[in-house]
């Protein structure tokens, strides 16, 4: 039988010589640090999460039906008529939640650890463009069922580029191919949403995996373990802090795979509208334009962007500046190995400023998704009776706003002018379990 | 090592179980319905009520009688015999024989198809709507809602809760008063106790119709959340066992 194997292994070596060194390069023979942490565990989830979104979107387009008229019923024909229609459907509408709650995790560790720092700024960026796409991703496939919310949220969506000076309208129809949301705009955003878009997205995960590969992966120490003492018990050459990825780290990340949907599980079978956060309950009633729901706003994952529109006032006579606001976060975030100029990596070594502000781009992150969501709009009522909703709201949400883009700006300054008080980072990583 | 996982798995779980109910319903919080949709009894009689008071003008499009039948526990014969009065087959789905233009000229509006209203506004909305319903002579239909205020719809069990009348406050000035409480003015033929379980199991009955895959998502769910504790658990061991490797060599 070890003959056989190894009979086809040879079979394989003699006409695709590549093969092997390219698999000891990104598993066996990728050398991670070995003291990585549970932040590290979002970045191969969200592998697992994207493998789930097209395994589960392609049994989907065989029953969905891509037009206005048919669309809605074709959901709901997969819901109730196709063999195991709705375990699939669930799946890949929680899917795409949990890619949102794994993918801001894994945004928020790089962060915290400085992994977008010098040498992995390219890493970073290529994440950063993935995040971009599985917006635009997101948002394609949420007008898909062609409930009510799908389209006004299609609507209210694109006609942000309707603010763009002169071309603005022009644009607006191209897009819609239509004067509204319609046939024309379903047909094309089903064709980005199942072919083009995850193309793009899949190309862009090996590449940002590639990068990370050549340069090595950061570890919540920030420690260089490259450039520190040599030899481990797998290799002379190679750094003592780290260790073989496969086997190592595919087990772990394989008890972090069954941890993660267990509790995906959970919602996909206990709770698959997550209480009108995964599945809103307006999306449930067709699409009508002669209808607007009652409160229009995007799934749980855009609110804080979309919180950053709403909270920047028009001036001027035009309502850009909250367009390119929002796109701005977005922008900032892509900035950051070149507005952040620290030379220490990991929190558990930067000063207290950096640490605060950290805290800071957090809080307000959450509270612009709760504003966004429409939240303090029905908890101001509650906790102040009596208080104006709307100056409220604003105050609360532009100070929300100050805080998020504040933390760039003080960031940059702070380590700019050398205001940080850094502690030494030692030359050894640290183990904690 | 084996205490963080344990206790991130219970802090996850229970995180889990704070934030879902306190985000859990937008809008403003009317009485909880009660539902049950594991009732099948529940389910039978809300499916009587149903198609004797409800499918004169509302359809259920989404929804066969024979999938109903076998969820419910009915035969074909009970449910063609008993529940469906349109001669509509058992593969068929649920529509009403109101023509709609008629419809449209009796109650300015067709009445729109109930399949998934459980999902597009909730069982508490529809529990509260059904039980408050009132006279208002001031309306073309006669009758009033105060969950839905001048809905087109009239009360389709008033034989069985009664007739409600409405019990206003003292008017501001400029202002029409404002309904302060319902009363029953007649009886009908339910003690109001009784009417509201009847509206409970049409309740129920209507959340099965929007997801019926409710019944057999539950059941299945929760062997395959003990699977999957069972494999993580391994999973872990897996782990710990290839891990010994790396805490040797420190």
């Amino acid at each position: 039988m070890a003959n056989a194997f190894s009979r086809i292994g040879d079979w394989f070596n003699e006409r695709a010589p590549g093969l092997m060194p390219a698999y000891r390069k990104h598993m066996t023979e990728y050398y991670a640090p070995k003291n990585f942490n549970l932040w590290y565990y979002f970045g191969s989830l969200a592998l697992l999460v994207l493998v789930n979104q097209i395994v589960t979107g392609i049994f989907l387009t065989m029953n969905y039906k891509t037009s206005a008229a048919e669309a809605f019923n074709s959901v709901e024909y997969i819901m109730r008529d196709v063999e195991w229609g709705w375990l699939i459907r669930y799946m890949h509408s929680t899917g795409a939640s949990l890619f949102f709650v794994v993918v801001f995790l894994h945004m928020f560790r790089g962060i915290m650890y400085g992994s977008f720092k010098k040498p992995r700024e390219l890493v970073w960026i290529l994440g950063m463009l993935i995040f971009l796409v599985l917006m635009a991703e997101a948002f394609m496939g949420y007008v898909l069922p062609w409930g009510n919310m799908s389209f006004w949220g299609a609507k209210v969506i694109i006609s942000l580029f309707g603010t763009i000076p002169f071309i603005g309208s022009t644009l607006v129809e191209w897009i819609m191919g239509d004067f509204l949301p319609a046939d024309a705009t379903l047909n094309r955003f089903f064709a980005l949403h199942v072919i083009a878009l995850p193309l793009v997205l899949l190309l862009l995960v090996v590449l940002h995996l590639f990068a990370l590969h050549e340069v090595g992966s950061n570890n919540p120490d920030g420690v260089d373990v490259k450039h520190g003492p040599k030899g481990n018990r797998w290799n002379p050459e190679k750094p003592i802090d780290a260790i073989p990825f496969h086997p190592y780290y595919t087990v772990k990340d394989l008890f972090g795979v069954g941890f993660f949907i267990t509790i995906a599980a959970f919602i996909i079978f206990f709770a698959p509208t997550f209480g009108g956060w995964f599945l809103e309950h307006d999306n449930f009633t067709p699409a009508n334009n002669l209808v607007t729901p009652s409160h229009i706003k995007p799934s749980w994952y855009f609110t804080p962007f979309y919180a950053i529109l709403r909270m920047i006032p028009s001036f001027f006579g035009t309502a850009i500046w909250g367009v390119i606001g929002m796109f701005g976060a977005i922008l900032l975030l892509a900035l950051l190995p070149w507005i952040d100029k620290g030379e220490v990596r990991s929190v558990r070594f930067r000063g207290l400023g950096f640490r605060i502000a950290l805290g800071v781009l957090v809080f307000s992150f959450l509270a612009l998704g709760m504003v966004g969501a429409g939240v303090t709009s029905e908890l101001i009522p509650a906790w102040f009776p009596g208080a104006d909703v709307t100056t409220w709201e604003n105050a609360f949400g532009r100070l929300m706003v100050l805080g998020y883009f504040g933390f760039f700006v003080f960031v940059w300054i702070y380590t700019r002018f050398g205001f940080e008080k850094t502690k030494p980072v030692p030359e050894r990583v640290t183990m904690h379990d | 090592m084996i205490k963080r996982y344990l206790s991130s798995l219970a802090l996850a779980l229970g995180l889990a179980a704070v934030v879902a109910p306190a985000f859990a319903e937008e809008g403003e919080s009317l009485p909880s319905a009660g539902t049950n949709v594991a009732d099948q009894a529940s389910l039978q009689r809300g499916a009587k009520l149903f198609f004797n008071y409800c499918v004169g003008c509302h359809s259920l499009k989404y929804v066969r009688y024979s999938r109903m039948a076998s969820d419910l526990g009915l035969s074909e014969e009970e449910v063609m015999t008993n529940l469906n009065f349109t001669g509509a087959k058992f593969g068929e789905p649920v529509i009403s024989h109101m023509p709609e233009a008629s419809a449209k000229a009796w109650f300015g509006k067709a009445p729109p198809d109930l399949s998934l209203e459980a999902r597009a506004k909730g069982v508490d909305f529809i529990f509260n709507y059904l039980n408050a319903f009132y006279l208002d002579p001031t309306r073309p239909v006669g009758w009033n809602n105060t969950v839905f205020p001048n809905a087109s719809m009239p009360n389709p069990l008033w034989e069985l809760q009664g007739l409600q009348v409405a019990v206003h406050g003292a008017a501001k000035p400029g202002e029409e008063a404002a309904v302060e409480k319902l009363t029953i003015a007649q009886p009908g033929r339910m003690t109001p106790e009784q009417f509201r379980g009847a509206t409970r199991d049409l309740t129920a009955f209507l959340e099965y119709a929007a997801e019926p895959a409710a019944l057999e998502r539950r059941s299945v769910g929760i062997w395959v959340i003990l699977f999957l504790a069972g494999l993580t658990f391994l999973l872990y061991l897996l782990k710990h066992e290839y891990w010994k490797d790396v805490h040797d060599s420190h």
